[in-house]
């Protein structure tokens, strides 16, 4: 074959082309995000709502007994903080891929995928610049959190890093294999509906599991098979400096499945091949 | 399979032509035998040609023809059902790397971010393809002063015209240097004066560069006499070959009625 093709000086790709474009996606995320305020101003009054409002009413009717990782008897607030800041990286992964329906639909995703890098690794990039937003975010929720009294060990906000980059890698990739399905924006309505609300409210964010099984055993199976609340309990030892290793095994396994199943979605002998002419043109 | 006007003279294009003349036989794009079909709808029945490198081949049909479903098989976009597809040797589909490395691609809807500046969205692809930073600009500065818009690096994309908005989409596809170049109905929306200018644009790179062009298009006046013309229609490749030659086996004075002739005058608007 090597006498009858050109251009072949090299075949694969050098170290330094992978890290070049690893940055140039993550930068170009980085720069859209600059230039959509309304949606940071979203993505933090969204958890700011709950908290302000949600939690302080719901205060007197909740009491939180001694859990771990908690040592000392907790406010609500306190209590719910983990649960926004997993559900800021739900929303973000779930719009960064909204974006990729957007921007398949706009033609911007046809430039990603026509780069000569593998294909996997270009999404794996995309995720990555994805979960940089989100952590962002977090931040940002983590400090006027800190204003209302919520003060996890200084230590804390360090050791929650690993915790959420493993949970927005989780939440993008779970939203990328759900956008291969989407064929409009308008379904994205739906997704809202069906896969975001459940995942929230059926999970350990806003109630402590026993809690829930005091009330109905069979809501909390469903609770415990949600990978949602493995990222919220995840987080929440982490920043208390703790490890949840069955969290931690249910995140990084749900990140594998979803990360595998939404590189193979993209894959142009199988997902997109099926779904027909974008646009309508031929 | 070859165009018989293969050119003999690749080797005396542009300073950074990989090209050498043993290479030249080997064409910048191959198709054989390529079919697609979405469910039952055949959009594309066993499709065979070539572009040679520094030749620029026209390929003619009505919207619907199926030129956008070919286009977006050589971009991977979607997956080769049955044929092979190779860009300068390399099979799409078992290195589909090293053929992407040598194609650029101007697509039909505009892929540009509007909200980000010229250099911005030149250096986002630049390290798609892998290229550091230090080179994209320098790379990003040459086109944009040979589209005439240096002065308006920093201008975001939402500013410019439609027309200005086409060449920095070439200028884009040309970064990374490739030796085939794929544009997609590139004219469409554009007045007269903006198309007359991307076409000529598009020919000098054939001459002064090398560079291969699979220019798609529905408008008989883009195609000229010396070019080469694949006429597709409803899915089926109806000519294939030198304009001239295309005309003499249709028995037509142009390309408009060579083109009538041949899909046996259907009552579609055939007016550009």
């Amino acid at each position: 074959m090597s006498s009858t093709t050109v251009g072949s000086k090299q075949s694969g790709f050098s170290f330094g082309e992978y890290i070049v474009c690893l940055n140039g996606i993550v930068w170009r995320e980085a720069l859209r995000f600059l230039h959509q305020r309304e949606r940071f101003i979203s993505a933090l009054v969204r958890p700011l709502v709950w908290l302000f409002i949600f939690a302080a009413g719901f205060r007197q009717v909740l009491g939180i007994s001694i859990i771990p990782p908690y040592e000392t008897y907790i406010l609500y607030e306190v209590y719910i903080a983990p649960g926004l800041m997993a559900m800021i990286q739900l929303f973000n992964g779930m719009q960064s891929s909204l974006s990729m329906v957007y921007d398949r639909e706009m033609g911007n995703m046809r430039t990603l995928l026509v780069s000569p890098l593998p294909r996997g690794y270009l999404l794996f990039c995309k995720l990555l610049a994805g979960t940089a937003v989100s952590l962002l975010q977090v931040y940002a929720f983590l400090l006027i959190a800190w204003f209302w009294d919520i003060t996890p060990p200084t230590i804390g906000y360090l050791t929650v890093l690993p915790a959420l980059i493993l949970s927005g890698l989780m939440m993008g990739a779970m939203g990328m294999l759900i956008s291969s399905g989407i064929k409009q924006l308008e379904n994205f309505a739906g997704v809202m509906n069906f896969v975001i609300f459940p995942m929230f409210f059926a999970s350990s964010a806003l109630y402590p599991l026993w809690r829930v099984q005091e009330g109905s055993p069979m809501l909390y199976y469903v609770c415990q098979w949600n990978p949602f609340t493995h990222a919220v309990e995840l987080i929440r030892f982490a920043l208390y400096g703790q490890v949840n290793w069955i969290s931690l095994a249910v995140v990084a396994g749900c990140t594998l499945v979803f990360m595998v199943g939404a590189i193979f979605a993209y894959d142009p002998s199988r997902g997109l091949a099926r779904r027909g002419p974008a646009g309508g043109e031929t | 399979m070859m165009p018989s006007d293969a050119p003999a003279a690749v080797a005396s294009s542009g300073p950074d032509s990989p090209a050498r003349p043993d290479v030249a036989a080997i064409p910048a794009l191959s198709i054989s035998g390529i079919s697609h079909s979405y469910g039952a709808r055949r959009a594309l029945i066993d499709i065979d040609f070539t572009v040679a490198p520094a030749s620029f081949t026209a390929l003619l049909g009505l919207n619907g023809a199926g030129k956008s479903t070919l286009f977006s098989l050589v971009t991977r976009l979607f997956g080769i059902q049955s044929g092979h597809i190779s860009i300068f040797g390399h099979d799409i589909t078992r290195t589909p790397g090293e053929a992407l490395r040598l194609l650029g691609v101007v697509f039909q809807p505009r892929t540009l971010d509007l909200d980000l500046s010229l250099m911005q969205n030149l250096l986002y692809h630049a390290a798609l393809h892998g290229i550091g930073r230090r080179d994209a600009r320098a790379r990003a500065e040459e086109v944009l002063a040979r589209i005439a818009l240096a002065d308006r690096s920093a201008s975001k994309v939402r500013d410019l015209s439609g027309g200005q908005m086409r060449r920095l989409e070439i200028a884009r596809a040309l970064l990374h240097r490739p030796r085939l170049l794929l544009l997609d109905e590139a004219t469409v929306g554009l007045d007269v004066k903006a198309r007359s200018d991307i076409l000529s644009h598009v020919r000098q790179l054939v001459a002064e560069q090398g560079i291969g062009v699979l220019w798609a298009t529905h408008l008989f006046d883009e195609i000229g006499t010396g070019d080469n013309l694949v006429i597709l229609h409803q899915g089926r490749m109806l000519a294939n070959g030198n304009v001239s030659d295309v005309l003499s086996q249709a028995n037509a004075q142009d390309v408009n009625s060579a083109f009538m002739r041949l899909t046996g005058a259907q009552s579609q608007s055939l007016t550009p």
